[in-house]
């Protein structure tokens, strides 16, 4: 599967998502019905209130770097999920998906994050990882 | 090496493997019970004691209402006062560049009974010869509930968290009755408004020694045409005593970096 999904992506899944949008304290107004992937380096992880937020660069085909930020909920909930404040650290690469936001800015809300070793975190309200675009 | 020594060493070891025990099972820093509490069918609990609500008490998932609540229908007071309220989620939910959600983006208390309808998480109760304490996880805050048989004030100075006194109905039931809460709060992340005029009134129904239901209903005649429940017998579930919660405080200064994160991504 790891093979299917090598070589940097951004793509739409373009799956519906099926949940009740995440509700966090910014609302759920903003953020777009549709699901991304894509695979990135961590440039830095905060943990901090009222939202825990995970950075990272992405290199498209022509080789621009973009830096996106995506939110998850607070440390609390998060904690109860099996993230902790040492979940991430720099040059970590994470192959992610998410919700975007409607303006295409590049931040949303982080749904699953698979690691390079096998390691899988899922966000609030997701009962199982996304599936992964094939290549 | 005496006999009489290595009796008494058997019984000390024993003693001590049963303090580790302890050990294990004291936590620091925990975020409430596992979602599995919730989710699994309950066993046969013990009987509640009476006119106790003592411990640490977490309504879990339940008590994590993001949505806001479906009010009774607005009076055209609280239509008027809606206009100055963007809330983030609901059913008059704005874009973020809107919403002006005093807790959210200014980091202002929830206020009362907002700590109750959004983020109930962990709530320790204490007693105390003459008050009942409430300290909440959300925000670290507390409440004191007067249990001397004082009346509420009268034509009070307005308060986040309003003045608030309590009674036992009965020997599982502790009722208790907050006004004086500052309108500047809204209800619930659907930004539900009130008046000073709101009362609160909260049930705590202690059904065993595990579960203690919260019934909350709001009276305010200014704002709503009819009293409603946002929360009906929500179940809170007994902390093991020995966990130490975590903080979950909204900094000023985390939310503006919050804030000027999401902007700069813009």
């Amino acid at each position: 599967m790891r093979n299917k999904i090598a070589g940097v992506f951004v793509a739409a899944v373009g799956l519906l998502v099926h949940s009740v949008l995440l509700l966090g304290h910014h609302g759920a107004a903003s953020f777009d019905d549709k699901i991304l992937a894509m695979k990135g380096t961590v440039t830095e992880w905060v943990w901090s209130n009222p939202h825990c937020f995970l950075k990272y660069d992405v290199k498209d085909e022509s080789g621009k770097v973009t830096n996106w930020a995506v939110e998850t909920q607070n440390p609390t909930t998060m904690s109860a999920l099996g993230w902790t404040r040492t979940s991430f650290k720099s040059g970590d690469v994470v192959t992610l998906t998410l919700q975007g936001v409607k303006n295409g800015a590049p931040i949303g809300r982080v749904r699953t994050v698979y690691f390079a070793d096998g390691r899988v975190l899922l966000a609030t309200g997701v009962t199982a990882p996304d599936p992964l675009p094939a290549k | 090496m005496p006999r009489r020594f290595v009796v008494s060493f058997v019984p000390l070891v024993a003693a001590l493997m049963c303090l580790s025990g302890v050990t294990l099972a004291q936590t620091w820093n925990s975020s409430g019970l596992p979602r599995s509490v919730f989710e699994s069918p309950e066993g046969k609990p013990a009987p509640a004691p009476p006119r106790d609500l003592t411990g640490t008490w977490d309504a879990g998932p339940g008590g994590v209402s993001g949505a806001g609540h479906v009010a009774s229908p607005f009076t055209p007071w609280a239509q008027e006062r809606l206009k100055d309220i963007k809330p983030g989620n609901g059913p008059r939910a704005v874009t973020e560049e809107f919403i002006n959600d005093p807790l959210s983006i200014m980091c202002d208390p929830a206020g009362f009974p907002r700590l109750l309808l959004y983020e109930l998480r962990p709530v320790q109760i204490v007693h105390t010869p003459n008050q009942i304490l409430m300290l909440y996880m959300f925000e670290k805050r507390w409440r004191v509930i007067w249990t001397d048989g004082r009346a509420l004030p009268r034509n009070p100075d307005p308060r986040w968290y309003g003045y608030s006194v309590g009674r036992w109905e009965d020997d599982y039931t502790f009722v208790v009755e907050t006004i004086g809460m500052d309108d500047r709060t809204w209800l619930d992340n659907a930004g539900n408004p009130h008046s000073a005029d709101m009362r609160v009134l909260e049930r705590y129904h202690r059904r065993d020694r595990d579960t203690l239901e919260l019934t909350v209903t709001i009276d305010d005649p200014t704002a709503y045409t009819q009293t409603w429940t946002p929360r009906n017998k929500l179940p809170l579930k007994l902390v093991p005593a020995d966990a130490d919660l975590m903080e979950m405080i909204c900094s000023p200064t985390e939310a503006a970096a919050y804030k000027k994160l999401v902007d700069s991504q813009k």
